[in-house]
């Protein structure tokens, strides 16, 4: 069994075992409590620059199933967990998930309390971490974590956006547990054929497979492309992605964004929202510890309807500063355990955005239908332009 | 929306007495759900016939009704109480049962009555299998292929389509009881004769077999806003086929994807949609391991015990919340009571592996095979949590009490060369309740996680978990390990996979004081982690602890209260039931008002004492030595803890405890010695010259005949230390004593066997009292129904009692008084006595809480327990101003109630060891109107008119006839076999002459078969073979005749039945009973 070492910025430390690949790995230490999905995490670009730790104990049972990756690489810095499974078992199952990690290079620890690690971060904040397999020597680990960069106002998501435009070719897969899975798996059926230009910041597939089953061609664009670029693709509605990191490291953004603003319906998810939010005026903040989990609820707050959701995020839009903006900033969304914005939406400008993660995966479909929002409001815009 | 205004009394059905199906977690549910309507200002009226319920405790609704739970009482109580609205949903399935009947006669309509939490349609739809699997199939689920039918012929028919093997299911039971496998046209038509007769309306489900899929519980819980949580996942460890109560359960799911889990919560919330269900449910579905197919079993649209597992597992109330649901709140206005800041909304998540397993006993019903199928077999459960599935599981194994200490390992395995792999296999193959222990013998030989994948159809993952813990048994095994430099790592780490004490002792050929001693030495101790709903994100509110191996103790400890913990019963078992539990819980409320702060242990999650709101802290764990040291190294040497309220499991662990210097509240370990050791109890006996039936203990079987032989037959012959009478038997010659006694030997290794004259015919009486040490009071005196040689657990007894003359009763009390102050009890004692020829006999004393402690106080309208706990903090009965309550202007009688509908083959003839699992109180103002209610509470249906069948042995040949004479003047029509029949007609009784079982054509079974039997009266001999007896009396079971095998009983019932045809049966609420 060979030594893993995680320790924290303020010192804390945490010896176990090492159960992915040899090396070193930096990172915000956060914590995720969803029960399942840890492939989904571990693929999810929005988990760059972070060491994740799960909090259900028992992670890697179901060994990686190619199917459920939600991008091309493991994109999280390290994995933390309590007891990482020596086998898989699941009729899916292709390798395990030690395998996975070392596959791609990424360390992992094993063995330690990760609930006193998760209610360290809960207590004192996520905070920069350092995973080593090579160096078990504390002063000298404290050194470097302090050293490392922080996450605040840096630009993740250039690292894991797009190099050049794309289009989109992946369709939603059925897990083929039921005759009739479409009910589940599908989200609407759009008879209309519409085009959508979507900002990759870290862009999870599930979000492009569930557009392009809306009857969505979708091109993917790096994150640093021009407003008249993105106009010249003629779309019906642009797509602001979910993506790592802190919002206002990314101002080229958000200044093209504004350029875009009552151009074209507009949708944006977690990183997407917090982006739409700043260029409606709106400030974000970095949270505690953020939220990460399958279980948060979300009430909409026009119609009271709670969504169990899917979330990843540890920048939030500010309340009070979307007040007395240009234009009219309605809060849709509110997350039910500690009343943060989880939607927000200009209905004259036909841009809306969501905090959580409506594509879910991994986790709860529940919010899915807000997609449809953003296919109605192409639609409207569609019908609109061709009338003139 | 807010609560409802427009209903301000409603009325709660209870699940009636503990069976097997339907347990103790229906106390859990109703009394979370008075607690929570009460919270919201509604009036409560409730109605359970079970006395051992906190939920019948008077100060949890307002108006309590100790009653039958069936159409007929619950009519008479609308009647007088008119209340608004009624809760089927809380009292199991024959609370929902009896909820559909109520309304679907019309009686709810008649009276104004709304069914709140259930709708009438979606119950029919839920419960209904054809509406069900229509509605599945609608939404485009599928369900196993099926026929619903409700003939012979149909059924024949159906089963040439479906293929076998057959799962027969017949509908609306509990437990699924009738239910079973048939593998081919010849059992299959016994089977499907059975299921139709098992249903109560006649109709059975033939479904396609899904052996070995795996199995998929889902907790969910709806709002009329159509919000929809997922409170929990369950996956099975033991595949499809057997019964999910009889099931090790895991949760959450271990194997299934994030995308699958997604899929399977869809599907849920849309067949809730399509069924039309609000509140929780919980879904059961197979997955297909290999290819992911899913199907639907079925759905409770109640909470059920799932609901409770799930409840515990998580720390998220489903019954409070549901009943706040039923009143029209939705799920974001109810708060979670776990964080006190996030809405009910959140879905709990958990950062800990809970492993539920079932307890068994086989062993009590030997005519029935160890077999485990659709049909539920286990008595009682626990569950255990751990960081990992390793802890967990073998902390659930050294929970359960069956003298194991984790899995294997403890010494206690048999010698594996002598099972072959062919032995292993079959037990592999075959589900049955010691299957975990077969993986064992199975990995240990080598035969592979896939090959025994393949024979039980578990999980590859779970076999794969045990298979690491045989690896680090080996690995702690080696001589040299103990003195490895790597050692303490070692040590820690087996730890951390949940190995006790006690296996490591063993491993390491050392004992387990000195196991703790190299824990010590190494700093290796459990620390205490919180279930609290959220996986650490928030900081938990409530103290609900189970113990790990990890780097943080979030123990909150409290130093400034004083401070007590009481252990509790651990899992229900015949013996042990909720009846501890109530005492338990008891004992918590009357530490709080003594300003104490209390912890509770205990790891059965159907309990109200593992309620996380119960006591101030919770601590979910086994009761064995090591566990609660570790608790009592935690809350310091000040700490008092309570051992006398959770039966023989805490008691058991009096003297460990004290020996390890843990501070013992109430009567001394010493003082419970002197009553367990037979010697100083004759010697405070002869002291205090109190006669007791001769009798010797022998240490081997030559010593154990010789004194039999200078007794004299018939004897009374137990192990000692034990309970529920297990191995206790009457013997009446020489063969039959050399059987039993070499058993009771195998029972109990350290203890020797006692050995009783028996009082043959004696009436035997029950005492609680309690004592503060200075001075002693009597709670109650019950009088046995049935005559001595008949566990007490199982007969039924009166209080007051009735046919006792005054001075036996002045006797017993001079007796009981005298023996509690002799034994410095302070608390509780139960003192057993029989009468024969105008002596009192004192049979045994118990200075502990016993199982008559609720009925007493439920009798009395004193909560005895409550003031024993206080009598332990030091309080005297003169300061807490107690009175005896012996005259009382009521009746009550306990009726006790028996598995034996579900271990078919098991013969229903009362004896010395017990076989109830619950029981049920009739309380009224004169005795037959009381006996009558506990027996139709007790589900007897009683006939008023009809054949009465009977059958007595010589003995009874003379009172039978007073007995039968009375029949024939209410009506009754007798029938009885040549013998009995000359017997009566000798007194001019007129007799419908019937064949005996063996004679063919018209023979008495062919006539309870075609319905023309309404009572049988059956005493059996008192040995020899009894085969007609027993035929006579299965078939009685399978088709739900009533009957009686005393003559005791029999008067009784008589007398019953008289009374109530002069005077109409009346119900009454509690609080009427104790104003006067």
């Amino acid at each position: 069994m060979k030594k893993a070492v995680l320790m924290l910025e303020d010192g804390t430390c945490f010896e176990g075992s090492s159960c992915g690949a040899d090396g070193e790995a930096y990172g915000e230490i956060v914590f995720n409590t969803s029960m399942t999905g840890y492939q989904e995490i571990l693929t999810d670009p929005s988990y760059k620059g972070q060491i994740v730790t799960m909090t259900y104990p028992e992670i890697g049972n179901y060994g990686i199933v190619d199917d459920d990756a939600e991008s091309r690489c493991l994109q999280a810095e390290g994995f933390v967990v309590k007891e990482m499974s020596k086998i898989k078992s699941n009729w899916r199952a292709g390798m395990t998930l030690g395998a996975y990690l070392k596959a791609h290079g990424k360390q992992a620890i094993e063995g330690i309390d990760t609930r006193a690690l998760t209610r360290h971060i809960r207590d004192f904040g996520a905070m920069k971490s350092v995973l080593s397999t090579v160096d078990f020597n504390k002063d000298s680990l404290r050194k470097k974590v302090k050293e490392s960069p922080s996450i605040v106002g840096i630009d993740l998501a250039k690292q894991v956006t797009v190099e050049k435009p794309y289009k989109w070719s992946g369709k939603l897969k059925p897990v083929g547990m039921m005759i009739n899975e479409d009910r589940y798996v599908r989200v609407g059926n759009n008879k209309t054929k519409l085009k959508v230009t979507a900002f990759d910041c870290g862009m999870k597939n599930n979000i492009l497979r569930i557009l392009t089953d809306l009857n969505c061609e979708v091109t993917v664009v790096p994150i640093d492309t021009k407003a008249e670029d993105v106009l010249k693709t003629n779309p019906d509605g642009i797509f602001i992605s979910n993506g790592p990191g802190d919002p206002s490291a990314v101002p080229y953004i958000v200044e093209e964004l504004k350029k875009l603003l009552g151009k074209k319906p507009i949708f944006g998810i977690c990183f997407g929202h917090q982006l739409l939010a700043q260029a409606l005026g709106g400030k974000t903040y970095k949270l505690k510890f953020g939220h990460r989990g399958a279980n948060h609820p979300v009430m909409d707050t026009r119609t009271k309807k709670i969504d169990i959701t899917v979330q990843n995020h540890g920048f939030a839009v500010d309340l009070k500063s979307l007040k007395k903006l240009k234009h009219k900033v309605e809060v849709t969304h509110i997350n039910l355990n500690d009343k943060t914005i989880e939607g927000i939406e200009v209905k004259k400008l036909k841009a809306f955005s969501i905090q959580h993660h409506p594509e879910a995966s991994a986790g709860p479909h529940d919010a899915r239908y807000i997609f449809n929002h953003f296919i109605d409001l192409m639609i409207q815009a569609k019908k609109k332009t061709n009338k003139k | 929306m807010p609560k409802r205004t427009d209903i301000k009394k409603i009325m709660i059905i209870g699940s009636g007495p503990i069976t097997i199906g339907q347990g103790c977690e229906f106390d859990y549910s109703g009394t979370q759900a008075c607690k929570a309507l009460r919270e919201e200002g509604y009036k409560t009226v409730l109605v359970n016939s079970n006395p051992a319920t906190i939920m019948t405790d008077p100060e949890y609704a307002d108006r309590t009704y100790i009653e039958p739970v069936n159409a007929e009482f619950v009519e008479k109580i609308i009647k007088k109480e008119r209340p608004d609205a009624l809760i089927p949903t809380m009292g199991g399935q024959s609370g929902l049962n009896l909820g559909s009947e109520l309304s679907k006669s019309g009686i709810l309509k008649k009276y104004g009555v709304e069914l709140i939490g259930a709708d009438y349609n979606a119950i029919e739809k839920a419960e209904d299998r054809l509406l069900f699997k229509n509605a599945i199939q609608k939404i485009g689920l599928e369900v196993p292929e099926s026929a619903y039918v409700g003939t012979m012929e149909e059924a024949l028919a159906a089963a040439k389509v479906i293929k076998f093997p057959i799962i027969v299911r017949p509908a609306f039971t509990l437990g699924g009881a009738g239910g079973s496998i048939a593998y081919g046209m010849s059992d299959f038509k016994q089977k499907a004769y059975y299921g139709l007769k098992a249903s109560p309306i006649s109709r059975v489900l033939l479904e396609e077999s899904v052996l070995g899929w795996k199995e998929y519980e889902l907790e969910l819980m709806r709002d009329h806003e159509d919000n929809v949580i997922q409170i929990c996942n369950i996956e099975n460890f033991d595949p499809m086929g057997v019964h999910t109560g009889d099931s090790i359960c895991s949760a959450p799911a271990q194997t299934f994807t994030a995308a699958e889990c997604a899929l399977i919560k869809d599907a849920g919330i849309d067949i809730m949609r399509e069924i039309g269900v609000n509140g929780g449910v919980n879904i059961q579905f197979a997955v297909n391991p290999k290819n992911g197919k899913l199907k639907v079993i079925e759905l409770n649209p109640r909470v059920s015990r799932s609901s409770a597992l799930a409840s515990k597992a998580t720390g998220f109330p489903i019954a409070r919340v549901a009943t706040k649901l039923a009143v029209g709140y939705t799920l974001d206005e109810v708060l979670n009571t776990m964080t006190k800041r996030t809405p009910a909304s959140s879905e709990p998540d958990v950062d800990y592996v809970v492993t539920k397993v079932a307890r068994f006993t086989f062993e009590k019903f030997k005519d029935t095979p160890d077999i485990l199928g659709p049909q539920m077999k286990a008595i009682g459960e626990v569950m255990a949590m751990g960081r990992t599935f390793k802890e967990s599981l073998q902390k659930a194994m050294r929970s359960l009490e069956t003298g194991r200490f984790g899995f294997g390992g403890d010494g206690k395995d048999p010698l594996l060369s002598s099972l072959s792999e062919k032995q292993i296999a079959e037990k592999l193959k075959l589900p049955n309740s010691q299957r975990l222990w077969y993986i064992r013998y199975a990995l240990q030989k080598g035969m592979g996680i896939k090959k025994i994948n393949e024979m039980t159809g578990i999980d590859p993952w779970f076999i794969a978990q045990l298979d690491e813990l045989i690896a680090q048994e080996n690995k702690m095994s080696k001589k040299s390990i103990i003195k490895s430099a790597a050692f303490p790592d070692e040590l820690r780490s087996a730890k951390e996979s949940g190995f006790s004490d006690v296996q490591l002792a063993q491993m390491l050929g050392t004992t387990q004081d000195k196991v703790r001693a190299l824990r010590k030495k190494f700093d290796i101790k459990p620390v205490y982690k919180h279930a609290d709903t959220c996986a650490g994100e928030y900081d938990a509110k409530s103290s609900y602890l189970y113990s790990t191996y990890g780097s943080q103790n979030e123990n909150p400890i409290n130093t400034k209260k004083k401070k007590a913990v009481i252990l509790g019963g651990g899992p229900n078992r015949i013996g042990q039931g909720i009846e501890f539990d109530y005492c338990c819980v008891h004992g918590v409320f009357a530490l709080k008002e003594e300003g104490y702060e209390v912890s509770m242990v205990n790891c059965n999650p159907e309990t109200v004492s593992t309620d996380y709101d119960t006591a101030d802290k919770l601590y979910f764990e086994p009761l064995t030595v090591e566990d609660i040291l570790a608790i009592s190294e935690d809350e310091g040497k000040k700490t008092g803890f309570i051992v006398q309220f959770g039966g023989q499991t805490p008691l058991k662990l009096a003297v460990p405890l004290k020996e390890a210097d843990v501070k013992i509240m109430g009567t001394s370990p010493e003082s419970i010695d002197r009553a367990e050791d037979r010697k100083k109890f004759d010697a405070v006996l002869t002291e205090l010259d109190i006669p007791r039936p001769e009798n010797g203990t022998a240490f081997n079987l030559a010593e154990a005949k010789k004194i039999v032989r200078e007794m004299g037959y018939p004897v009374l012959v137990r192990p000692s230390y034990v309970l529920g009478g297990r191995a206790m038997e009457i013997v009446y010659d020489e063969e039959s004593f050399d059987k039993y006694a070499k058993e009771a030997f195998i029972v109990s290794e350290k203890y020797p066997i006692l050995i009783d004259k028996f009082l043959e015919d004696a009436v035997e009486v029950d005492v609680d009292c309690i004592c503060d040490g200075k001075e002693a009071l009597i709670a109650g005196i019950m009088e046995h129904i049935e005559e001595a040689g008949i566990h007490s657990g199982d007969s039924a007894c009166v209080l007051p009692p009735i046919t006792i003359r005054g001075d036996m009763l002045e006797k017993i009390k001079q007796y009981t008084k005298a023996l509690a102050l002799k034994l410095n009890v302070k608390g509780l004692m139960n003192v057993q006595y029989a009468i024969r020829n105008d002596i009192v006999y004192i049979l045994e004393a118990n200075p502990r809480a016993s199982r008559t402690v609720p009925f007493v106080s439920k009798a009395t309208g004193v909560a005895w327990a409550k003031l024993a706990t206080k009598i332990m903090t030091g309080k005297t009965l003169k300061q807490l101003k107690v009175k005896e309550k012996l005259d009382l202007q009521h009746v009550s009688v306990k009726e006790s109630v028996f598995p034996f509908s579900k271990f078919i083959g098991a013969d229903t003839v009362l004896g010395p060891e017990m076989k109830s699992t619950g029981e049920v109180m009739g309380l009224d103002k004169d005795f037959g109107h009381a006996y009558y209610k506990s027996q139709v509470a007790a589900g007897q249906k009683i006939p008023s008119k009809g054949t009465v069948f009977i059958s007595v042995k010589n003995k009874d040949k003379r009172d039978i006839v007073f007995v039968a004479k009375k029949l024939v003047d209410l009506g009754f029509k007798i029938a009885a076999t040549l013998g009995t029949a000359n017997a009566l007609e000798q007194f001019g009784i007129e007799t419908i002459k019937v064949k005996k079982v063996h004679e063919k054509g018209g023979n008495v079974i062919d006539m309870i078969k075609a319905g023309k039997i309404n009572l049988i009266i059956n005493t059996p001999a008192g040995k020899g073979p009894r085969s007609d007896d027993y035929q006579i009396r299965l078939h009685a079971i399978s088709l739900g005749v009533p009957y009686t095998t005393t003559m005791s009983g029999a008067q009784a019932l008589v007398y019953a039945i008289e009374s109530v045809s002069k005077k109409e049966v009346e119900v009454m609420p509690l609080q009427e009973y104790y104003k006067k």
